[in-house]
């Protein structure tokens, strides 16, 4: 068993190898997490900007943290569809079958979402830059932002896996992408909460999105964060330990 | 060690359904071991207990001398699956799967492994095509070369010819038959009388979860009313009608 420890990171460096080489390999995807939220920041900032009043002289410097957002969003139904393939092809069958540590492949899935959203956020804020994006910040903040996005991805590639391991076909596994697609829609992604009716605010103000989207946005802006970053922090925290507990129960009984 | 596998009163049910109500069978080692039985038997519930995907109810299980509940780690260092349904990557060309399978098993040099098992099962020329864009008999090839990576002393091939064309049936025959040459215990299930009978040493039928029999085929052949010798016209089964037309076609 002495053996299986000492190359379990370097069997999660395979596993990432071979994951990322599936996004690459699938334009469909990198249109999803990358051209799609690109598209969606140009149609806000060139086509309705003008429009939207948020209190920021530059449309794009409130838009980002949404984006970005959307980004990760639009990434976690492929983490779904990803596992579920493993699980029906008898992929992880194989894997479990080999002397390698039994989460190894999991964790490989989870590692393959972090390092592929952390790539198309890259580009995502270049792009941005281009169109006028600029930030005071300083590098503890940008840290602090990879930091808050870095666990908003874990928590929902958590979400994604229990829904690609339990699910019982492709378009099961592919489901759970849309409530995860609309939470930054409605939010303060787009527009500050104040402009909504009653009810849609209601939601929007107490759903997770809006309180990250806030911190992101006042890291990004060199504006205090106040307690809001805590009610971000606990929503990211929260969702990433349930889930995580319950995916593992369920690889575990389907392994 | 005489013996590879050594199965005594294995149990097994899923909620209500008593699959498996007491199995004992043993496989000596380098002898391939063909377990029979029709769909829903329990064949692959066998399989997946011993190569330690799941647990029994009950029972002892030896593989390669560990036991498969108290040293899983230990048995899976000893064995290969090739599991019922071809488990490649499809989005991967056929190097990079053999390639990501050394690179787990950890042996010295994986590409040079890749590049010789490549070769060994004809699929040097499409060593760089996605295996998505193979035909079912090659994807069944990468499958078996992928679980020949490392050497394991035993091999589990569960249903290895099931969906296969002749052709392709009778090249997995060859590569059984070449494993076992080689000194490797191969564990076998099928659905396919002929195949065991071609290349098993020692067969087990499983029925209503027991094995009923588990014998050498000449043994299972005694079972029988000795043969009576009859003159009757052999026609050609449509099978070897095929292959026959093939192989012409091949020559031409």
């Amino acid at each position: 068993m002495e053996t299986i420890k000492n190359y379990y990171l370097m069997d999660m460096g395979v596993m990432l190898g071979r994951s990322l080489r599936h996004i690459f390999r699938s334009l469909d995807t990198i249109i999803t997490v990358t051209i799609m939220p690109i598209a969606m920041m140009l149609l806000f900032v060139y086509v309705l900007g003008g429009a939207i009043q948020t209190g920021t002289d530059n449309y794009v410097n409130y838009l980002l943290p949404g984006i970005l957002l959307i980004a990760v969003a639009n990434s976690i139904g492929y983490v779904s569809y990803r596992l579920f393939l493993d699980k029906q092809r008898g992929i992880f069958e194989r894997f479990n079958s080999m002397p390698i540590a039994r989460s190894a492949a999991l964790w490989g899935h989870v590692l393959t979402s972090l390092v592929s959203n952390a790539i198309s956020l890259v580009v995502i804020i270049l792009v941005a830059l281009l169109m006028g994006f600029r930030s005071p910040a300083g590098i503890l903040s940008w840290l602090a932002v990879a930091g808050i996005i870095a666990l908003f991805t874990l928590a929902l590639t958590w979400v994604a896996a229990i829904a690609g391991l339990s699910a019982k076909s492709v378009d099961g596994a592919g489901v759970i992408a849309y409530p995860i697609h609309f939470l930054p829609l409605i939010s303060s992604a787009f527009v500050p909460t104040a402009s909504m009716p009653g009810p849609v605010r209601a939601f929007a103000e107490n759903q997770p999105v809006t309180p990250i989207v806030e911190a992101i946005r006042a890291l990004l802006l060199n504006q205090p964060v106040g307690n809001g970053i805590w009610v971000a922090l606990a929503w990211c925290v929260g969702i990433m330990i349930v889930a995580c507990l319950v995916a593992g129960r369920v690889y575990k009984k389907g392994g | 060690m005489e013996n590879s596998i050594q199965v005594k009163g294995l149990q097994k049910s899923y909620r209500q359904l008593h699959v498996l109500k007491g199995v004992d069978f043993e496989v000596k080692k380098g002898s391939i071991f063909a377990l029979l039985g029709s769909n829903g038997s329990g064949k692959t519930t066998i399989v997946k207990i011993l190569t330690t995907l799941l647990k029994q109810d009950s029972g002892n299980v030896i593989v390669n001398g560990f036991d498969v509940v108290a040293q899983p780690g230990n048995v899976r260092q000893s064995i290969s699956l090739t599991g019922q349904f071809a488990a490649v990557d499809e989005i991967l060309t056929g190097r990079e799967n053999l390639v990501m399978i050394a690179k787990l098993r950890h042996v010295k040099d994986p590409l040079q492994v890749a590049d010789d098992l490549l070769k060994r099962f004809g699929l040097a020329d499409a060593a760089n095509r996605r295996a998505s864009t193979y035909s079912g008999g090659m994807r069944r090839r990468l499958d078996i070369a992928m679980s020949l990576v490392g050497e394991s002393p035993l091999v589990f091939l569960d249903e290895p010819t099931t969906g296969l064309d002749p052709e392709a049936r009778i090249e997995v025959w060859r590569i059984v038959k070449e494993l076992a040459g080689n000194g490797t215990t191969v564990f076998l299930t099928t659905q396919y009388l002929e195949e065991a009978e071609q290349l098993a040493d020692r067969i087990a039928i499983l029925h209503e979860g027991r094995i009923i029999v588990s014998d050498t085929l000449a043994a299972l052949k005694k079972l029988f009313p000795p043969a009576k010798v009859e003159y009757i016209e052999k026609q050609p089964t449509l099978e070897e009608i095929f292959l026959a037309i093939i192989g012409k076609k091949n020559e031409n």
